[in-house]
């Protein structure tokens, strides 16, 4: 870099580049360390921070442990859920559908994003409360049927919010994926099946990594649809978060938690691509 | 049905339509065994949809497809004794060479044994000499090589024809003209009928022994690569089977006499009544004779040397006949008197022996 500066187009890129660097190291870099330091500390008697070294915020991570069980297993459940979901639509639209209509078909699946996930969320609360499908339930003879603030009512609001985020990396993987290589396989005597688990999946691999980890990082995070259908009972660690800075102000606490999901994340992505060169066998595959 | 079919695949009246286009239409073509036949034709003349359809990939809309006497209608890719080299050769980026070549052998039910799997696709490499090259990738691999390794990969699983689909036109001319070579040499000894389309005339005549000439979705003709050279059926085949001079002419009403253009008149003998009316006259490049003209040299057309492309030991002239246009002219050096080249805007004499000129009705 210091040697790419002698250069006029050096200086071209350095300058090109700052404004990202500064962001990330203002907006990224600085909290966590600010974050890794409160971790350490201990709450002021009046809330907020005061120094210290001490790991006993860590020690007391269990009493989450509700948040932290809720977000570990719903965020990989609802990614996995949304990659079933999402494979098929993203195969169809990809190989099957009628190219005259591809674009129409693609773009419906982004229309949702023009619309709050905040007002559509709400949405899935009135539906799924006391009023919506339940009362209908309650018409036709079931009774006292309870969707509302369940694990289930989550991992719903989970893969429909989700799922145009599966979709398009899968989609463009297909998309991008030689006929000639399927038409090479049936010619070689494989049958529809065979060639979709020999050659279809394999090579749409990387759209599906991408979308499993684009999906199950931005879960981990996850703090309106638990706070929404999940009512407090079915809650993240996102709004353990947000419980602890803004009601309990107790932000070393938070801070811990908050420093566990990152390790938590990279330790998760880490894992992912292991697993997807493995399958690929290459080590080629990017994620994103 | 017991097939005693001498044919490995036949086409009866088949025709092929893409909505209001069609592309091939009632085409009947009879493939015997053991045969290398090419499909030669321009861009969408319907060569590539026939072959496709002896592969399974593509339907006729109409007739019927029939491979070792069994129709095939309706039958998948997969279930056809038949395989084929891709162009660009479609080899699977996320197995190895070796995986590549095996992949029609793991299909196969009953199931093979790993180490028969693995015998017979290293024997398909020292086949096509990639022996030891099994655990490379694909993309580590040139073109050239690529190339055998989807030939490979097709014979192995030893089909009754073997398709090959515009197969070396990503190599250069020298790799090119060495896998001619090698494709006809592995035609002969292993005795597969190969089914090859191309739109390099060349190719066609230098490895098939029949060759097939589409145009506009039709066989315009169908015989051994030098009576296609030789005897071409009409002005298309002669003119996209090599080089051709197209000369206007009129038949005279004696049925033998020529009127071209610049009025002269040119006896055609020894041939069956032309019709009367207006023709072409067709003189192949290297049919006509090139002269310098100083004096003695006498000859049918006189012209001015405009343009030459040198060849090493021959020269193509293009030269400029006053009435009658341009014609492209073939001259070995060896044949010009002193040995030499004719310079552009040399004056030149040229003649042709009348019964070299081919004459289609226009």
């Amino acid at each position: 870099m210091a040697l790419a500066l002698n250069t006029k187009r050096g200086m071209v890129t350095a300058a090109l580049v700052a404004p990202a660097v500064a962001w990330l190291f203002i907006f990224l870099v600085l909290p966590f360390i600010a974050m890794l330091v409160f971790s350490v500390g201990e709450r002021a008697p009046e809330g907020g921070y005061q120094p210290a070294f001490t790991f006993a915020q860590f020690a007391n991570l269990p009493a989450r442990s509700a948040a932290f069980w809720n977000t570990l297993v719903l965020a990989p459940v609802g990614s996995l859920v949304c990659l079933v979901v999402a494979y098929p639509v993203a195969y169809y639209l990809a190989v099957r559908a009628s190219p005259r209509y591809r674009l129409l078909l693609v773009s419906l699946v982004v229309v949702p994003f023009w619309t709050s996930l905040l007002v559509r969320t709400y949405a899935w609360m009135y539906l799924l409360g006391s009023r919506g499908i339940p009362h209908l339930l309650d018409m036709i003879g079931f009774e006292d049927v309870r969707i509302l603030n369940t694990p289930g009512a989550v991992l719903l609001g989970i893969v429909y919010g989700y799922l145009p985020l599966m979709i398009m990396p899968i989609y463009v993987s297909l998309e991008k994926l030689d006929r000639r290589l399927l038409e090479a396989s049936a010619d070689l005597g494989a049958k529809p099946v065979s060639t979709f688990f020999s050659v279809t999946l394999p090579l749409s691999l990387p759209g599906v990594m991408t979308g499993l980890a684009l999906v199950t990082i931005l879960l981990l995070g996850e703090y309106l649809i638990p706070q929404l259908l999940g009512g407090g009972k079915v809650f993240f660690i996102g709004n353990a978060l947000v419980d602890l800075f803004l009601q309990s102000r107790n932000w070393p606490f938070g801070s811990a938690i908050a420093v566990t999901l990152v390790v938590v994340v990279v330790f998760v992505l880490l894992i992912a691509m292991r697993i997807a060169w493995k399958i690929a066998g290459t080590r080629q595959v990017d994620l994103v | 049905m017991i097939s005693a079919s001498t044919n490995d695949i036949e086409f009866r009246s088949v025709s092929k339509s893409y909505g209001a286009v069609t592309a091939v239409s009632d085409i009947n073509l009879q493939v015997p065994k053991g045969a290398f036949v090419a499909l030669l034709g321009p861009s969408g003349c319907g060569k590539t949809t026939c072959l496709r359809m002896i592969g399974g990939f593509e339907q006729p809309t109409t007739g019927e497809v029939l491979i070792n006497g069994q129709p095939m209608n309706g039958v998948p890719a997969y279930r056809r004794p038949v395989n084929m080299v891709f162009q660009q050769y479609a080899l699977f980026p996320h197995f190895d060479v070796e995986q590549n070549v095996s992949y029609g052998l793991r299909q196969a039910r009953p199931r093979i044994n790993a180490r028969e799997i693995s015998r017979r696709a290293n024997e398909a490499l020292e086949m096509v000499r990639l022996g030891g090259f099994g655990k490379r990738r694909i993309h580590e691999m040139s073109g050239g090589q690529q190339q055998r390794v989807a030939l490979a990969r097709a014979l192995v699983n030893k089909p009754s024809v073997l398709l090959l689909d515009e197969p070396l036109a990503a190599l250069d001319k020298k790799l090119r003209t060495a896998m001619q070579i090698e494709l006809q040499t592995l035609q002969r000894e292993l005795g597969i009928t190969f089914v090859l389309v191309t739109h390099d005339q060349e190719e066609a005549l230098s490895m098939s022994d029949l060759v097939c000439v589409m145009n506009a979705g039709r066989i315009v003709q169908l015989a051994a690569p030098r009576d296609v050279y030789d005897h071409p059926t009409d002005f298309f085949v002669a003119d996209f089977v090599g080089k051709t001079n197209r000369i206007a002419a009129t038949v005279e009403a004696d049925g033998s006499t020529l009127r071209l253009a610049d009025g002269s008149a040119l006896s055609i003998p020894g041939r069956s009544a032309l019709k009367p009316g207006s023709a072409i006259l067709a003189l192949r490049p290297e049919a006509i004779s090139l002269h310098r003209q100083n004096g003695s040299a006498s000859g049918k057309f006189s012209g001015i040397v405009t343009h030459r492309i040198f060849l090493g030991s021959s020269a193509e002239y293009s030269i400029a006949v006053e009435g009658l246009g341009d014609f492209l002219v073939t001259a070995d050096r060896s044949d010009l008197a002193d040995g030499e080249l004719v310079e552009p805007n040399e004056r030149v004499v040229l003649n042709f022996d009348p019964s070299a000129a081919h004459i289609f009705p226009a």
